[in-house]
């Protein structure tokens, strides 16, 4: 799982959670692939991102060092910092570990790089 | 009987889709074609602003070809199934969308406004069993058309390829899409071959451009929803222009070159037929 997707991940789906963002990550094995570099779409990334949860989410996996804590100004046209986020968001990946709910602290097992989002019977919202 | 062969009757999807019915989607290569040409068409139906680099989600992205489309056109993805065994197999092709496990019938894991566009290859049908007690299928499909609807951006379209096993299914499907908010319809392309018919739902947000493409092999604007209730098999999409040309391979390269992506250089050879290899 990429930061870019865990920015976007929510637990808002299961029944009682309200907002369920930003869900903390707990990683045992992370790696770095690399992914082609395209500026502009990282731009209209930043552009979505919720900063705050992906600067702590950094910090939950210890790679916040040389993130900044806001983002930076004019940042389309500032190479390093764009390089920063693209790193960041899609090429670091958690490969195992937990996502936990902010409100309920359930955990979603990552295995293998995938987050398991699967639901109980009685997790589900109106379904039954 | 017509649909005693549907793979929805056999078992849930993420039973059906297991090692051995996901390994095919690896090594069979008629059944590879058929989910690219049918992930293109959904693309292409999606018709998402030109050279911009988008966010999509595959809904039911299975082993990622689908996906794999999306990439080849500069655009990055999150992939969503229910089946590990599929993604299992997207792992191992080492896809660049991301991927999650989860059942579209739970509603969509994300945060409002996500999405610039989403497509969705031979999934949707799945939503209209009911596989364990407590679904109810029309329940199932309004959560996550409008959980969908959320994820969305603003003017963001929805593209799903179906298989719908009658008109009653396709009638639930799109009246709870259309609870969710969502306008549009449907595309049927070549309705008049048994073997080449293909059914889009082509689903749009407010805000964007509402317009319903025409279905290929047809004349009439309005598609009839005129299908047998049989799984349809084809063979080659008919007709399509020349995808996979020379023109068309110079053309993508030459969009990849302006998005600043490693692009081979264009030779004699470009867009050649290769011999088969043993
Ligand atoms: C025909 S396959 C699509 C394959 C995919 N487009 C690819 O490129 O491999 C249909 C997929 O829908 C998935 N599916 C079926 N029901 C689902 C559900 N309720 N939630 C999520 N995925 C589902 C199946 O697991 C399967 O991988």
């Amino acid at each position: 799982m990429k930061l870019l997707t865990h920015n976007m991940l929510s637990s808002n789906f299961v029944k009682g959670v309200t907002k369920g963002f930003p869900l903390k990550i707990m990683a045992s094995k992370i790696e770095e692939k690399e992914v082609d570099f395209n500026p502009e779409f990282i731009s209209r990334m930043i552009a979505k991102l919720d900063w705050p949860a992906l600067y702590t989410a950094a910090g939950d996996i210890k790679k916040a060092e040389g993130l900044p804590e806001t983002i930076t100004e004019n940042y389309e046209s500032n190479e390093d910092f764009l390089k920063i986020a693209h790193n960041l968001l899609l090429q670091v990946e958690i490969i195992e570990g937990d996502l936990i709910c902010p409100e309920t602290g359930r955990k979603f097992p990552i295995t293998n790089g995938i987050p398991n989002m699967l639901l109980h019977e009685d997790e589900v919202t109106g379904d039954k | 009987m017509a649909s005693s062969g549907r793979p929805e009757h056999q078992a849930p999807p993420e039973i059906f889709y297991n090692d051995d019915e996901a390994r095919k989607y690896s090594s069979n290569s008629r059944m590879m074609e058929i989910q690219q040409q049918l992930s293109e068409r959904a693309l292409e139906l999606l018709a998402l602003p030109e050279d911009k680099p988008c966010f999509i989600l595959d809904v039911g992205c299975g082993s990622g070809l689908s996906g794999e489309c999306l990439t080849e056109e500069g655009h990055v993805w999150i992939g969503i199934d229910i089946s590990s065994s599929m993604l299992d197999v997207a792992v191992d092709r080492e896809v660049e969308g991301d991927l999650i496990l989860g059942d579209m019938g739970y509603g969509m894991p994300f945060r409002p406004g996500t999405f610039d566009g989403v497509i969705s290859i031979s999934a949707l049908q799945w939503l209209c069993n009911a596989d364990k007690k407590y679904h109810q299928p029309h329940k199932r499909l309004f959560k996550f058309f409008s959980t969908l609807y959320a994820s969305l951006s603003r003017g963001a379209k929805a593209v799903f390829q179906l298989y719908p096993e009658n008109s009653a299914q396709l009638e639930l499907i799109t009246c709870q899409a259309m609870k969710a908010g969502f306008t549009g319809g449907l595309v049927v392309d070549y309705p008049n071959s048994t073997k080449a018919k293909k059914m889009f739902l082509c689903l749009f947000t407010s805000g964007g451009n509402c317009t319903l493409p025409k279905g290929l092999g047809t004349d009439v604007s309005d598609d009839q929803v005129a299908y047998s209730d049989k799984r349809l098999t084809f063979g080659k999409l008919k007709g399509k222009s020349a995808k996979k040309s020379r023109d068309w391979i110079i053309e993508k390269k030459e969009r990849r070159r302006r998005q600043g992506r490693d692009t081979r250089p264009d030779s004699k050879y470009t867009g050649r037929k290769r011999k088969p290899r043993f």
